[in-house]
């Protein structure tokens, strides 16, 4: 017979396996969703330091497109983002709109 | 062989703390339990122990601190009373489902509002549904050695859960009484050295406690946690044994007295058993079948054990030193639970006593004895739950 599944538990709960909250894709809460316009963008990387999650992908020193996999459209880089002369480098839109 | 000492409850828990030594403790301090953490700090100051004592603003931090060591991998105690353990409330039951077995003497008092400091049981009646364990003890000898067994119970393998010691505010934790220590050797080696499980510390390991768990897998979570109070009663009983050679005191899930040929019986928890058993051995004397049980352990309950202890009553009076506004006392339901299952079953009364510290007299328990010897007789229950020792 199938052992149940409550029997399987880790007891307390606890997660033994490090780094596995990368499988939980935290970014379908998204209601709003940022877009990066690359044109305005001056590389200063506030939106990395700012972002509370993991979705500003940087590679070599260079800010890239996000990763909308933990994104939750929170908009805290899109307000952080100095920009060009004005121009945000971050705006945010509704998401699926 | 330990020595024999005159001391008070809070002072005989100290005692007991000092000899297993444990690797944390986080406190913060609250008639009556103050005096307890005090001479237990002391004993750090003096280095007579080699514990982290974390002085917190809160017993919400105290707990939340102790929660934290014990994921560390720790050996962790702490105590409260009261309100203390009525801020705790929400951190209780993290401890609980996170599995950790921290130890915790609570020295009962009652709840606020109005506020009052003396011994009642509504604070870990309160707390009876945390997860915890829960025991409960009659004097400061029993607090002492329930203290000691908690250690072992809670942190066996096929446990780790948390521990709560009961007694009576200021009638124990403040009364000087007759009590046999044990060597701090003899309570090293009962106790043993702590294997802590999934410790955070193991940094090679790395691991999460207290994840989100939302419906697709809390209810099986809750489904394993009472399993895993299916089996305390067995690790008790096994404790018990192993104190019992040690220390020639015979402990089990609850005491009995005078009771396997009774005919009515008292139920009753913690300080006021003893003067509940004086008043059957007079009742005794004047050929009046009286009984009493007394539990130890309240979570988890003894269900079949208890009912077995008093299938064969006439008449049975459960008293609580505990309420439920508009429900029948805690101790109460759980001997009615006990009982449901039985075929005739016996007619039971359940009375309040000694809220907020009113002195339960022997006089109460002759009252309740006279109603139970009518109850015996006719069958006839008047008043199903009542209280008694009011000022007229
Ligand atoms: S919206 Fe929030 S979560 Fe998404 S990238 Fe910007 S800061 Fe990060
Ligand atoms: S904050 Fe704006 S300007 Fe700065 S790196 Fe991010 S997108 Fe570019």
């Amino acid at each position: 017979m199938k052992e149940p599944l409550w029997k399987t538990l880790t007891p307390g709960s606890v997660i033994l396996e490090p780094g596995s909250s990368a499988k939980f894709k935290t970014g379908s809460w998204r209601s709003m969703r940022p877009r990066w316009i690359e044109e305005n963008c001056i590389q200063c990387l506030f939106c990395w330091i700012y972002c509370p999650d993991m979705s500003v992908i940087v590679e070599d020193g260079k800010r890239k497109d996000f990763n909308y996999d933990y994104c939750k459209g929170c908009g805290i880089c899109a307000l952080e983002c100095p920009g060009k002369k004005g121009n945000k480098a971050i705006v945010m839109e509704k998401e699926g709109g | 062989m330990g020595k024999i000492v005159a001391v008070t409850g809070n002072e005989a828990v100290a005692e007991s703390l000092r000899q297993v030594n444990p690797d944390v403790c986080a406190a913060y301090p609250i008639t009556p339990a103050t005096d307890l953490m005090q001479r237990f700090s002391s004993f750090i100051s003096d280095g007579k122990v080699d514990t982290e004592m974390v002085l917190v603003e809160s017993e919400h931090s105290a707990m939340s601190a102790c929660i934290g060591a014990a994921a560390a991998g720790g050996r962790v105690a702490t105590a409260t009373s009261s309100q203390g353990l009525a801020l705790m409330w929400e951190m209780l039951f993290i401890a609980a489902g996170d599995r950790l077995p921290i130890v915790m003497p609570v020295v009962n008092r009652a709840l606020s509002a109005p506020l009052n400091i003396h011994g009642d049981h509504s604070d870990t009646m309160g707390a009876r549904d945390s997860g915890w364990i829960q025991l409960y003890s009659e004097t400061a000898q029993e607090a002492y050695d329930n203290a000691i067994q908690a250690f072992r119970i809670g942190e066996h393998p096929d446990i780790r859960l948390p521990v709560m010691v009961c007694m009576d505010g200021f009638i124990v934790s403040h009364s000087i009484e007759r009590v046999e220590y044990l060597e701090d050797a003899e309570v090293r080696n009962f106790v043993g050295e702590y294997m802590p499980v999934n410790p955070l510390l193991d940094i090679d390991n790395p691991k999460s406690y207290g994840p989100l768990i939302l419906t697709d897998l809390y209810h099986e979570y809750k489904r394993a946690q009472h399993e895993v109070m299916t089996r305390v009663k067995n690790v008790v009983l096994e404790v018990a044994a192993d104190f019992e050679k040690l220390s020639g005191r015979k402990y089990g899930l609850f005491e009995t007295y005078r009771l396997d040929d009774a005919e009515i019986a008292i139920v009753i928890l913690n300080s006021a058993a003893g003067t509940t058993k004086d008043v059957v051995d007079s009742y005794r004397s004047k050929g009046i079948k009286a009984g009493l049980l007394k539990p130890r352990m309240f979570r988890p309950f003894p269900y079949e054990e208890v009912a077995a202890a008093l299938s064969h009553l006439k008449a049975i009076a459960v008293l609580d030193r505990a309420d439920s506004f508009g429900g029948y006392g805690p101790l109460f339901s759980e001997i009615c639970g006990a009982v449901m299952s039985m075929d005739g079953k016996p007619p039971m009364i359940n009375r309040i006593y000694g809220l907020g510290g009113r002195d339960y007299m022997p006089n109460q328990a002759e009252k309740v004895l006279d109603e139970l010897v009518g109850i015996a007789e006719t069958g006839k229950v008047h008043t199903l739950k009542d209280y008694i020792g009011l000022r007229e």
